[in-house]
């Protein structure tokens, strides 16, 4: 099951550029939240600091509380502890291309040290199940490697790899700029039911997407949270000007 | 060429049409051109390698037989015998200098591509392509210093450390350069899934360059396999049958250079038939390495 995220006065740099001020949040659990705003705004930056993959990056930094269900993430947690309970999905398709499908959605597992075949073969096809593509592969699972998918088949396949470890959290940054319209239905399709035994943060430049998929909507706008509400309110009576400007398409 | 000027409709004036086709006659003729230069410098290569292996099997192969496979060097003035021992000597020297290099230039490479992006990790770049540049007669006299003096003997040892000291900047390089080339969003793909560094690095990144990097440790390899000048004085050559690696040990290149600076005939064939088989065991080695890495991998990889 998901469970809520609550994030307090945080803030994260890149060397000494500031990126992200203040950023004070709640997510719901087993909602989907969308985050919006223009390139640059620190939305990707954001949800990088919620799994900690932030502190990767050259020179990073970040300052402030995250709480993934009543793990704090940046007190007494190891990264590696903290990102096993939560998934996450890039912008590009990444599976690993030396290994099959069936190796890319047991990654989670088999490289943290978790071995038992019989386990792993039903994990793998409840994943690939979850992530809709099981259909598509099923015959292949072994013989075929990730590469070798289209690009929204290998996006799928990403999803089942962050599904397999049976995580809390599934972060997505932008999980459909790269996919055509009939990739990106399928994946929207797949969060609306993916939310209802996860918690999803997803970040997104297409504000339909936001509206069709998400409950909750944040809208970021140079490394500030300018609003966080239901995301009806947000799209038909956005309480800041700013917010308008931008979802009615006069600036960004 | 057709598509081009497919792309121009019918009904375009009769004018346009000319100028259409009078370009497409200078690009041919350029295309012409390039493909020809192209060519030329592929023939140009391939030509001195040709040429060498060609003499090689013209001067050699004659004197490729049963005995010069199995038996031992017969001694001067004597014909007959052969470069069993050499050969023999050459798999146990390169087998040791393997044992040693690989690991450490791979390691050495794995550290300057994920951690080294700093000051030592500069230092340990520059070093090792200083190290690249030492003439390999120097590596010997290293390798003499620091292991044969130490043992008081001549050793297949001491060759290997001097062919696996001149391996070690070829692999530690061209491993970070093959790593470098792993897209960091695998690296992210793996943190993501609460994967450790290391265990990224040696199952994701490692694991996903590996076949550049075999390619450098085939090249490292098939250049110091040919390598005279540091085992002269380090495996100094055998005339006899040596498996243990204190003892003076027997090289196909020591053995060619003997042989053919002798002034005896059949010294002199026997010198061409050892230069046929060692390039014969280079490229069969490098062949079949990529043999086994090429069937460990999936269809539809790149």
């Amino acid at each position: 099951m998901g469970v809520g995220i609550q994030v307090e006065n945080l803030n994260a740099w890149y060397g000494k550029s500031q990126a992200l001020h203040d950023i004070n949040l709640k997510v719901e659990a087993n909602h989907a939240t969308a985050l919006i705003g223009p390139s640059g705004c620190g939305k990707s930056t954001f949800i990088r600091c919620l799994n900690r993959m932030h502190e990767t990056s050259p020179e990073a930094s970040v300052k402030g509380k995250v709480k993934i269900g009543d793990l704090d993430a940046y007190n007494g947690t190891s990264p590696t502890q903290l990102r096993r309970r939560i998934g996450m999905v890039f912008q590009k398709a990444n599976p690993f291309p030396t290994m099959s499908i069936y190796d890319n959605v047991a990654a989670g597992l088999k490289l943290n040290g978790y071995n038992s075949k019989k386990h792993l073969d039903d994990i793998v096809e409840r994943s690939l199940q979850s992530s809709a593509l099981w259909e598509e592969v099923k015959d292949s699972v072994h013989k075929k490697s990730g590469a070798s998918l289209s690009g929204g088949q290998q996006q799928r396949l990403c999803i089942a790899r962050a599904l397999a470890v049976e995580p809390e959290v599934l972060l997505m940054d932008e999980p459909c700029s790269a996919l055509d319209p009939i990739s990106t239905g399928k994946i929207e399709e797949l969060i609306f039911q993916l939310k209802e035994q996860y918690t999803i943060v997803i970040v997104t430049h297409n504000m339909q997407q936001a509206a069709r998929v998400a409950e909750f909507t944040g809208f970021f706008l140079l490394g500030r949270m300018i609003e966080y509400d239901k995301t009806e309110k947000i799209f038909t009576n956005p309480s800041d000007k700013r917010t308008e400007d931008y979802i009615t398409g006069r600036f960004g | 060429m057709a598509s081009l000027r497919g792309a121009v409709p019918d009904s375009t004036s009769s004018t346009a049409q000319p100028r259409v086709l009078e370009i497409s006659w200078r690009r041919r003729i350029a295309d012409y051109v390039a493909t020809g230069f192209a060519v030329l410098t592929v023939v140009l290569v391939l030509a001195p390698l040709v040429a060498i292996f060609g003499y090689l099997v013209y001067k050699g192969v004659g004197s490729i037989n049963w005995a010069f496979l199995t038996k031992t060097p017969m001694p001067p003035g004597e014909v007959g015998g052969g470069m069993a021992n050499a050969v023999a000597g050459s798999v146990l020297i390169l087998a040791i200098a393997s044992l040693l290099g690989v690991p450490l230039g791979i390691g050495a490479g794995i550290y300057l591509a994920e951690y080294g992006r700093n000051r030592f990790g500069d230092s340990i770049r520059f070093v090792s392509d200083v190290l690249n540049g030492v003439p390999s007669i120097v590596i010997g006299i290293v390798a003499y210093a620091i292991v044969v003096l130490r043992q008081k003997h001549f050793s297949a040892l001491a060759g290997g450390v001097a062919l696996a000291i001149m391996m070690v900047p070829t692999i530690t390089r061209t491993t970070e350069e093959m790593l470098l080339l792993v897209p960091n969003v695998l690296r992210e793909a793996a943190y993501g899934l609460g994967v450790p560094r290391w265990r990224t690095t040696l199952s994701i990144v490692l694991r996903t360059a590996t076949s550049g990097i075999i390619t450098g440790i085939m090249l490292a390899f098939a250049r110091v396999a040919g390598e005279t000048a540091p085992l002269l004085f380090t495996a100094f050559g055998n005339q006899y049958w040596n498996w243990r690696l204190d003892q003076p040990t027997a090289a196909l290149p020591l053995q060619i250079f003997t042989y053919a600076i002798s002034p005896y005939d059949d010294w002199h064939r026997q010198a061409w038939a050892g230069a046929l088989v060692l390039i014969i065991l280079i490229v069969s080695s490098v062949a079949a390495v990529r043999y086994v890495v090429r069937r460990g991998t999936l269809g539809g990889t790149a």
